[in-house]
């Protein structure tokens, strides 16, 4: 039941954190969450760590592989995108007049 | 020794375990404010470098060539795939991460019910306990739905195939009669779960593959942003099933995560296309548009214009509205549409962009580009922003943009794409589309925009017009 309550719980929380959020930044967002759930390359790290056979081998390295593609490029990618974003002189200031 | 190894489930890794998802949490919250969502990416990051690192250290792990090899090819591949990636070919990008991550579920799970069967073999265990085995077989069939769909976004989007809907006979009784064949094999799995077989996970992990190919194949592509923002949430989903059956609690609350903001952002990405996301998956968008009068066959009036007629218009107008659409991305004219509206505010000529929710190819999508181009944030509206202004806009240039501003959606209530919210560019005094020809859009329905007597089409390339316009402008 533990583990029932941290999914919940998890759930509420990535509700919560995430509907906040500008149309704008959606594009790197989802390439943020897309890249955290990289996270599976742990699982496959500990199918491979504790493998034994030549199948299973096998398995674990294409899962890790996968995972870290996963993890490395969703991070890097999400990084270049809102690169793009800070670049630009000042966002704010006079945003409701005509601008000078 | 200052690195202890660690106990699998013990207190030191579930407390790494935690620092992770706290990062990750922190991250997701910077990641909703343009300035710190750079830094919520990097915190992220490094929330994941502390799991993978805590993961490393678990007692009795072995196979670190192996483990090596699959870290040093997938880094490698992800570094090289990042760095080269155009900003147009995002969408793609994330399509095939998200894949990537769906298949690593559906392997780990393989690997899962194989230890499970030998651990049966071996006699220490007399069956699998469902609260393990249930976790896996979910992770099992929407990993691989995941990983073979987002392949098929993948291809789809990069034009490796037809991005129209293609439909195919009885395509809602083939993928019925397959959901239920899944499910079936699941049910008899965790029935008979004092022997499980490994044939029947495997067919279950097949028929997936096949389900996800056939889900997203007569999807057209301008729903495709939808159909990956639910398989980002799917692959999230999996791998919280995948920490159940590892009893890892970081897979759990990561995946987790992710499945709560993909869900928020497919049922927004919908809404934004006055669709849900039932419709979305089961109704292919025009594969016969019933209606509009038009047939595709008919040749209808309409006023082309050259360059130089274009850069005259605007360069005598007070406002212009640049209307940006999916067209401009792909002949990724992003720089050149910003030379235009450099060289009309030298004239003193106010240029602002209507953003429509869904242009480009996922909500944000298309202010990523035009920020690569160094667009002002300032000039950037949403639609709801701009669409009272149309009337006062003296000239609206759509740029490789179709259905979004197609005054069907609001007039015609026949029409498939009836009630999408548009771009109001029909009520600005002129309308000038700059589009390849008079092909219909993703929808597959006729723009009767494209024959209203105000509008002019420049029939060309995106980037080359732009371009063109920019030097006549110049030239005026």
């Amino acid at each position: 039941m533990t583990e029932i309550t941290i999914f919940v719980l998890a759930a509420f929380v990535g509700f919560e954190v995430i509907s906040k959020v500008p149309t704008t930044l959606h594009t790197p967002l989802m390439s943020q969450t897309n890249a955290i759930h990289g996270i599976v390359m742990l699982g496959g790290l500990i199918v491979l760590g504790y493998a034994g056979d030549g199948l299973e081998y096998v398995i674990g390295t294409i899962a890790v592989a996968f995972g870290a593609i996963n993890i490395v490029g969703g991070f890097m990618v999400t990084d270049r995108m809102l690169g793009m974003f800070s670049k630009k002189p000042k966002p704010k200031a006079d945003t409701d007049g005509k601008g000078s | 020794m200052l690195l202890a190894v660690l106990q699998p489930g013990g207190d030191a890794a579930t407390a790494l375990y935690i620092v992770a998802f706290s990062l990750f949490i922190i991250g997701i919250k910077r990641g909703t404010h343009p300035t710190t969502a750079k830094q919520g990416n990097l915190i992220a990051a490094a929330g994941m470098a502390v799991a993978v690192a805590a993961t490393l250290l678990l007692d009795g792990m072995g196979n670190w060539g192996l483990i090596a090899l699959g870290l040093g090819v997938g880094t490698a591949v992800g570094v090289i795939a990042s760095i080269r990636v155009q900003m147009t070919e995002m969408p793609q990008m994330v399509a095939l991460y998200n894949g990537v991550g769906g298949g690593a579920v559906a392997l780990i799970a393989w690997s899962e019910i194989r230890n499970e069967i030998a651990e049966i073999d071996a006699g220490h265990i007399s069956s699998v306990p469902l609260d393990i085995l249930i976790p896996i077989l979910f992770a099992a069939v929407v990993g691989s739905v995941s990983f073979w769909g987002s392949n098929i976004a993948f291809a789809k989007l990069q034009d490796l195939i037809p991005t129209k809907p293609l439909a195919v006979p009885g395509q809602q009784v083939i993928n019925g009669v397959l959901l239920i064949g899944i499910l079936a094999a699941c049910v008899s799995i965790a029935v008979g779960n004092d022997d499980p077989s490994q044939l029947t996970f495997i067919g279950i992990l097949v028929a997936a593959g096949l389900l996800g190919n056939l889900v997203v194949l007569p999807i057209g592509g301008a729903d495709m942003p939808v159909v990956i923002s639910l398989l980002n949430a799917f692959t999230g989903l999996s791998a919280a099933a995948a920490g159940f059956a590892l009893d890892n609690v970081a897979l759990i609350v990561a995946g987790t995560l992710v499945g709560s903001s993909g869900t928020i952002l497919t049922m927004e990405m919908a809404t934004a296309m006055n669709r849900s996301v039932a419709n979305v998956l089961f109704a292919g968008f025009g594969g016969a548009p019933s209606g509009g009068a038009a047939g595709s066959g008919e040749e209808r009036p309409h006023v082309s214009i050259g360059a130089q007629d274009a850069a005259i218009k605007l360069a005598y107008a007070d406002t212009v509205v640049i209307v940006p659409g999916y067209g401009l991305a792909v002949a990724q004219a992003q720089h050149a549409i910003k030379e235009v509206a450099d060289e009309l505010e030298k004239r003193g000529v106010t240029v602002n962009y209507a953003i429509h929710p869904v242009a480009g190819r996922m909500p944000g999508h298309m202010n990523v580009l035009l920020a690569e181009a160094d667009v002002p944030y300032e000039n950037l509206k949403e639609m709801e922003e701009i669409n009272p202004e149309m009337g006062r806009t003296d000239v609206a240039v759509v740029v490789g943009a179709n259905d979004v501003t197609n005054p069907a959606a609001k007039n015609d209530p026949d029409s498939p794409i009836a009630g999408m919210p548009i771009i109001e560019v029909n009520e600005a005094q002129q309308v000038i589309v700059i589009k390849r020809s008079l092909s219909p859009g993703f929808a597959g329905i006729d723009n009767d925009l494209f024959y209203e007597p105000n509008t002019s089409m420049l029939f060309a390339d995106a980037k080359q017009a732009a371009a063109d316009i920019a030097a006549e402008i110049g030239n005026l």
